[in-house]
């Protein structure tokens, strides 16, 4: 299945996940590197360069797009770089597909990498009294996982979700992820020992949130022309890129806001924000919930990937712990998310965890996914949602 | 001594210690809302207005969640020494139609007693002090 809006993906490339402690060119530079060899595309073939900004909770830190060019060796080509927090990634892709197909360029290379600091994400330092982020942390205390505390307990008391439930989403991952080379945590993990890890904000505990971590991925994006030419007949396709940003009124509290917009005087929109992200993906790509063999969802924590099953259209409000229990998201069932062990056995390197989810997905149609591989998957999406309104989706299909 | 006591953010809430609002802003065109009223201009795409006239927000509203943070936060966070868990709501307000965080004073209150759709009211409460004054802000309290 095919579409004039499909561009093929070439090659990926990744740098593992970890805690490494060195720059985030270099690792930029062997995923790219990585992707351009699995894409056996000459770095001097590359018609432009998109890159997925390295940032600090929120704010762009260093240049992306023409850094990873000038690592790679200057070779002329156009740059963008591209911010949008935990979709940063998404966002970057989208751009080169753009470009691909406007016709401006016929190959283009995406790159996205992080090195992470420890603990919880902050603000950069100095004092911004007319920033949200900043005022966030000095007046409420509301680190991230202080949201994602907020979701998790908004499940218990309205749909009877348990610490428990939460607990078997991090075993899952943890499952799936065991033999991932790219995976920084392969260890199985017990319900019993994510109970007994420590709070950090109620009802979450330690192992139910993803930690922070260095990492690189990359693309190589083409026109399915020029995948032909170059003897690709079949390749993985792109068939759907959703970055949209939320319909006023925002009724769901996000971070870093103190308060949602007002439904006072307007009517709710018909969906909410991350129901709408992927809707629109659904919409591009002309498929639905029913055709997806594959997702990769950001469980920044483990309760977020059980909203993410309702938000991506897998069951209906308050199913999603009943989906989880029955397996149908565990490997082997109807249809697995995060076979690649998800943010549980990754962490979080902001600029590149999008992209890291579609190499994922990629390799998953490719049928190269090794122990994890997900029989059959014709058709995947990625989900993600981070500060600032961002979010994105990426369907890619065979 | 007589310590002075100072909002920990200038404009969001009146200190007054009996009856004390948190203060957003309404559009003079369409009525919406909005809190902090730091906007720049009213946020409804449907209306374009750019005048907020600062509005009190109601002093009740209903639990929409609830966290307590059991890790010490990074700055501008100014923690206890010894750090102390601190709990946050996120509470709806029915006559704006929004939803507005705030840290929840308990006091003394057990926290796992607190439910989704409890009511709660606005109080003052300290923030932190740094030996030169007290910083106060919003709070919510179970009613």
């Amino acid at each position: 299945m095919t579409s004039d809006h499909d561009v093929a993906i070439l090659g990926v490339g990744m740098h593992p996940w970890g805690k490494w402690g060195r720059n985030f060119v270099e690792y930029g530079l062997v995923a790219a590197r990585a992707a351009l060899d699995d894409a056996e595309v000459a770095w001097g073939d590359i018609g432009f360069v998109s890159g997925a900004e390295t940032i600090r909770n929120g704010y762009p830190g260093f240049v992306a797009g023409a850094t990873f060019a000038q690592a790679l060796g200057w070779q002329g080509a156009p740059v963008a770089s591209s911010y949008a927090a935990c979709a940063s990634g998404s966002t970057a892709l989208n751009a080169a597909r753009a470009q691909i197909l406007a016709g401006l360029c016929d190959v283009a290379l995406v790159v996205g990498a992080d090195t992470t600091p420890k603990g919880f994400l902050a603000p950069t330092s100095g004092e911004r009294r007319d920033d949200p982020d900043w005022l966030r942390f000095r007046l409420l205390g509301a680190t991230n996982p202080t949201y994602f505390g907020l979701y998790a307990r908004r499940r218990i008391d309205l749909y009877g979700a348990t610490e428990r439930d939460f607990a078997a989403v991090k075993v899952k991952n943890a499952r799936h992820g065991l033999t991932n080379p790219n995976a920084r945590y392969r260890k199985e993990v017990t319900e019993e020992e994510v109970l007994a890890s420590p709070i950090v904000s109620h009802p979450l505990h330690l192992l139910d949130i993803c930690a922070t971590s260095d990492g690189a991925a990359a693309v190589v994006l083409s026109s399915l022309d020029y995948a032909r030419a170059r003897g690709v007949a079949d390749p993985v396709r792109v068939a759907a890129v959703s970055t949209v940003t939320p319909t006023y009124p925002n009724t769901v509290i996000e971070m870093p806001n103190f308060a949602t917009d007002s439904a006072a005087v307007t009517a709710l929109p018909t969906e909410t924000f991350r129901d709408s992200i992927a809707a629109r993906a659904y919409d591009e790509a002309a498929l639905g919930p029913d055709d997806l063999d594959i997702a990769e969802v950001y469980d920044l924590s483990s309760a977020l990937e059980l909203d993410w099953y309702e938000n991506i259209g897998l069951c209906k409000e308050g199913e999603a712990e009943k989906l989880l229990r029955d397996g149908d998201t565990t490997l082997g069932g109807r249809v697995p998310v995060n076979p690649s062990g998800g943010l549980a056995c990754f962490g979080e390197a902001v600029p590149a965890q999008a992209l890291a989810q579609v190499c994922e997905l990629t390799c998953q149609l490719r049928g190269q996914a090794g122990d994890r591989q997900v029989d059959g998957a014709r058709v995947g999406l990625t989900i993600n949602q981070g500060l600032f309104g961002h979010g994105s989706s990426v369907i890619v299909r065979r | 001594m007589i310590r002075s006591r100072v909002a920990a953010v200038e404009g969001w809430f009146t200190l007054d210690d009996v009856e004390p609002h948190l203060l957003g802003g309404r559009c003079d065109a369409c009525g919406t809302v909005v809190f902090p009223k730091a906007g720049v201009a009213c946020p409804n795409p449907a209306c374009g207005g750019t005048e907020l006239a600062e509005v009190p927000l109601s002093r009740r509203g209903k639990i929409w969640s609830l966290t307590r943070n059991c890790y010490q936060p990074p700055p501008p966070y100014v923690a206890a020494d010894p750090f102390e868990p601190y709990a946050v709501a996120a509470v709806e307000l029915a006559h704006e139609k929004l939803v507005v965080l705030g840290q929840l004073d308990l006091e003394g209150r057990d926290f796992e007693a607190v439910r989704v759709g409890d009511e709660v009211e606005l109080v003052l409460g300290p923030l932190f002090d740094d030996g030169e004054a007290e910083h106060i802000v919003w709070k919510w309290r179970p009613v």
